[in-house]
């Protein structure tokens, strides 16, 4: 156990140095980094929102929401499918998680299902074995057909969503501002929002609580909510609530259900003012072919009111004036002049497919950021410096070999992180203290055990050999099981826990290393040293 | 080596000691026994003062920014917006409080809108340091990962240890193991002390811990069942625990002085995982001396099978 190759040596000594390497980032300031030559590794160790400060929102994405969106697209194509093959049927519409369609004739179910299949598409992988299909048709009656959604297909609907709110979620956020904000799928319905530096999260939650899906509406020519409601509401009308009733707009509006431009056709939009009123106001433009079609129907509809709809609400329904050509607008509809900013970014964004709700929100400021990093650096180097003033008693000039065995413990764990971009969090600070505690067990172990074997009369040599030896087996179990633990923390845990078992599960690893190789090449160094220099009888300084 | 010159150690223990630890096993194991099934009790009746991860909720810490906080006033701005038990208490400093907030019946939006009426009641005297809501989806799941956690790392450690040992001693870790969750976790059900995600990590951290000792003393019992072939069960068990003593004493010591500095000086927001690490770690010692090797008597390690599985391994 004592001999040491000359090339183990080098490599010892080369990890080391580059331990050295990557630690070293992390004690100078960014400005001092950025004057370093390219070849050194200049990362520091990010620190975690706890340390920084900043906000965690977890975000969830409403699964009814896009369920219902579906059955209603699925309800459209299947009437559009029918009419164009012009199949009659006497009802249409969405019932218990799926659409049921009704025909007139039983004769035409043989037509009708061939038609009603061409709404079915692949999904998944036929490679892999789970190809399967998003919608399922079946025939539930002599002239009734249910077309169903498989659980598959909503898997991917919920997934594609997802992916759609992640990029939308980005941009809003980004809108705030230049920090270093994170946004990331977690789990099949759920975003996880990081954004350093901010502790008031309401602005951003405003932001991404709102679909902010626009699209303007033709409103009927002749009849009103209440007429409509006391006859009968027209095909393709329905009745929807408006939120522009202070300016003394009406309560509800009876509007066309298809939009005349939808919103994906808004370019951009910005806040400002009106010229008039001063009221805050939002200017829009659309691409080119929602400039088109806006303005052939505001050319054909001068002197007619429309409504712009905001998440199925009417936010102001003016009256045309006259044509307008140009593709651009303003929205007024009592905004303040921050629900005016917030609304123009959402609408810059793009809208979401569905609404999110926080179900997760952890915020820290910066002031409780900084405590929590002077409180565990405080606690880090007293906790530190107690046990290796302590090994250093207990066990002499060794003593000193396992503290220089703890140093390089303590930097390549620093290097380890910075390398791999692990974030430090105040449970990590924790986590790192204890694996000195560990590192200290691995050299208890070992000495004490050389202790035994020199009081049992065997040589220094024999000992040490023996010591680190027999150490070296006990070390191993004992370590290895609280790695297991670890592991488990680590893949179980969230957030916070997370944090402590990447520093406890890196801190084994290089405690090991320090103990079994570090102090043991020294203790070789030593007795190699000694064997020259003094006489046969060997005292071991421990 | 030429840096550092040689001098010895203070050795703090004295050796050969032949303490009769197995003379107490009998009311040791017991008292354990008997304390386990208090925690139980007390974890069935009183239950836990979960905290914001497990109950869902709202957690919010404040400081004021004009002199001392006034937690009295606070009760009575917040008590008023009717959001059920609200706890308001001092934290750290008399500048800081700490507002908790029950879980709102309607959902995750509920949560939120709970915060935004008591950011409107704090106003402009308080700076928000840390705010802390986890709504019903996500605090059942922590409640879920955070059991499945604590005894998937128990089965791990224990099939780790039953894999480089024998059954007897993996039973032996088994018992320790829950006997030290148990115990800790009843000591949080006892004084109401809030129980969160970071007293999960400390209770996954002192299972490893306490088996860190566990595996020493079994080690050692392994070794000397080889090396003292007629020595009698109880007085090698003895034996294997004295001889380990200094180890045992000297790692937690430092462990502890380590524990101790973060307890007092690394701040209120990890005071409680601090305080169950320390005592997690003083009770993981006690189970691995009283519980740990007196499972072996009781259970009787057979000598023969010992010796000639692992006698290749531990060399």
């Amino acid at each position: 156990m004592l001999h040491f190759e000359r090339w183990k040596i080098i490599a010892i000594i080369l990890t080391v140095l580059t331990g050295i390497m990557f630690a070293l980032p992390n004690f100078v300031s960014k400005q001092t980094l950025a004057g370093w030559p390219d070849f050194l590794p200049k990362r520091q160790m990010p620190l975690g929102l706890d340390l920084q400060g900043g906000a965690h929102l977890l975000l969830s994405i409403d699964q009814e929401e896009i369920r219902k969106d579906w059955l209603q697209g699925v309800q459209d194509a299947a009437r559009a499918n029918l009419r164009e093959a012009k199949i009659g049927f006497s009802g249409i519409g969405v019932d218990g998680g799926a659409v049921k369609v009704t025909l007139v004739k039983p004769e035409d179910a043989a037509r009708a299902e061939t038609e009603l299949k061409k709404l079915i598409s692949p999904v998944g992988n036929a490679v892999l074995g789970t190809a399967g299909t998003d919608l399922e048709v079946a025939k539930s009656g002599d002239n009734q057909f249910t077309i169903k959604p498989t659980p598959q297909g909503f898997d991917q609907r919920l997934t594609n969503a997802t992916t759609a709110s992640i990029e939308t979620v980005n941009r809003r956020v980004n809108a705030l501002g230049t920090a270093e904000s994170t946004v990331v799928r977690q789990g099949k319905d759920r975003i996880l929002v990081q954004f350093p530096g901010l502790s008031d999260t309401r602005q951003l939650k405003d932001l991404i609580g709102q679909t902010a899906k626009l699209s303007f509406h033709a409103v009927h020519p002749s009849l009103s909510p209440e007429e409509a409601r006391a006859t009968r509401i027209p095909l393709g009308y329905k009745i929807y609530a408006s939120t522009d009733t202070e300016r003394g707009g009406p309560a509800e509006y009876l509007l066309q259900e298809t939009s005349i431009v939808p919103g994906d056709d808004l370019e951009d939009a910005q806040p400002g003012f009106d010229q008039r009123t001063t009221e805050p106001i939002i200017s829009f433009r659309f691409n080119t072919s929602g400039a088109r079609r806006f303005g052939k129907y505001t050319q054909d509809n001068v002197g007619r009111p429309f409504a712009i709809m905001l998440d199925d609400k009417v936010i102001s329904a003016p009256v045309i004036r006259e044509a307008i050509l140009g593709g651009t607008g303003q929205i007024s509809g009592n905004f303040s002049v921050e629900t005016a900013n917030n609304l123009a970014i959402q609408l810059r964004s793009g809208a979401l497919p569905a609404k999110l709700t926080v179900v997760e929100e952890r915020t820290v400021g910066p002031s409780l950021g900084a405590d929590s990093i002077a409180a565990g650096m405080r606690a880090g180097i007293i906790g530190l410096g107690a046990a290796l003033i302590m090994t250093v008693i207990a066990y002499g000039t060794f003593g000193v070999y396992a503290v220089i065995g703890l140093l390089v413990h303590g930097i390549l764990i620093l290097a380890l992180m910075s390398a791999i971009g692990t974030t430090l969090t105040l449970p990590g600070i924790a986590g790192f203290v204890l694996t000195i505690a560990m590192a200290v067990d691995a050299n208890v172990l070992i000495y004490e055990r050389i202790r035994e074997e020199l009081r049992a009369g065997k040589t220094a040599i024999a000992a040490i050999d023996m010591g680190f030896q027999r150490a070296f087996v006990t070390i191993l179990d004992s370590q290895l099981t609280t790695f297991v633990a670890a592991l488990i923390m680590f893949w179980l845990g969230s957030g916070p826990i997370r944090g402590f078992a990447v520093t406890l599960s890196l801190g084994i690893i290089t405690s090991v290393f320090a103990a079994v190789t570090i102090t043991r090449l020294l203790a070789a160094m030593w007795l190699k040293n000694a064997k020259t220099s003094k006489s046969r009888t060997l005292q071991v300084p421990i | 080596m030429f840096l550092v010159p040689d001098f010895k150690g203070y050795d703090f223990f004295p050796h050969g000691t032949r303490l009769n630890f197995m003379k107490f096993k009998d009311v040791c194991f017991f008292a354990s026994l008997a304390l386990m099934a208090i925690s139980l009790a007390l974890i069935f009746t009183k239950g836990f003062n979960y905290g914001v991860d497990f109950k869902g909720g709202a957690m919010i810490e404040v400081r004021s920014t004009q002199g001392d906080a006034d937690i009295a006033a606070l009760r009575t701005k917040i008590g008023a917006l009717g959001l059920g038990d609200v706890q308001i208490q001092s934290f750290g400093t008399p500048q800081d409080a700490l507002i908790r907030i029950e879980e709102q019946p309607g959902g995750e939006q509920a949560q939120q809108d709970a915060l935004k009426k008591v950011q409107g009641v704090l106003g402009d005297g308080f700076e928000q340091r840390r705010v802390e809501i986890v709504g019903p989806a996500v605090s059942s799941e922590l409640r879920r990962t955070g059991t499945i956690a604590v005894l998937a790392s128990i089965v791990a450690i224990m099939m780790y240890v039953w894999f480089r040992f024998e059954w007897q001693f993996a039973v032996g870790t088994l018992v320790a193991l829950a006997h030290d969750v148990l115990v800790t976790a009843g000591i949080f059900s006892l004084f109401q002390m809030e129980f969160d995600l970071s007293i999960v990590a400390a209770l996954l951290t002192i299972l490893g811990y306490s088996v860190n000792d566990t595996v020493v003393v079994a080690d050692r019992i392994r070794e000397n069942l080889r090396k003292y072939k007629r020595m009698d069960l109880t007085e090698l068990l003895n034996l294997s625990i004295n001889e380990t003593l200094s180890r045992t004493i000297l790692t937690g010591v430092t462990t502890i002085v380590v524990l101790v500095a973060l307890f007092f000086l690394g701040g209120a927001v990890i005071h409680n995982f601090t305080f169950a690490m320390l005592f997690g770690v003083l009770i993981g010692t006690y189970s691995s001396i009283f519980i740990g090797a007196p499972i072996l008597e009781y259970l009787g390690v057979k000598r023969e099978t010992v010796v000639g599985t692992e006698a290749k391994t531990a060399g």
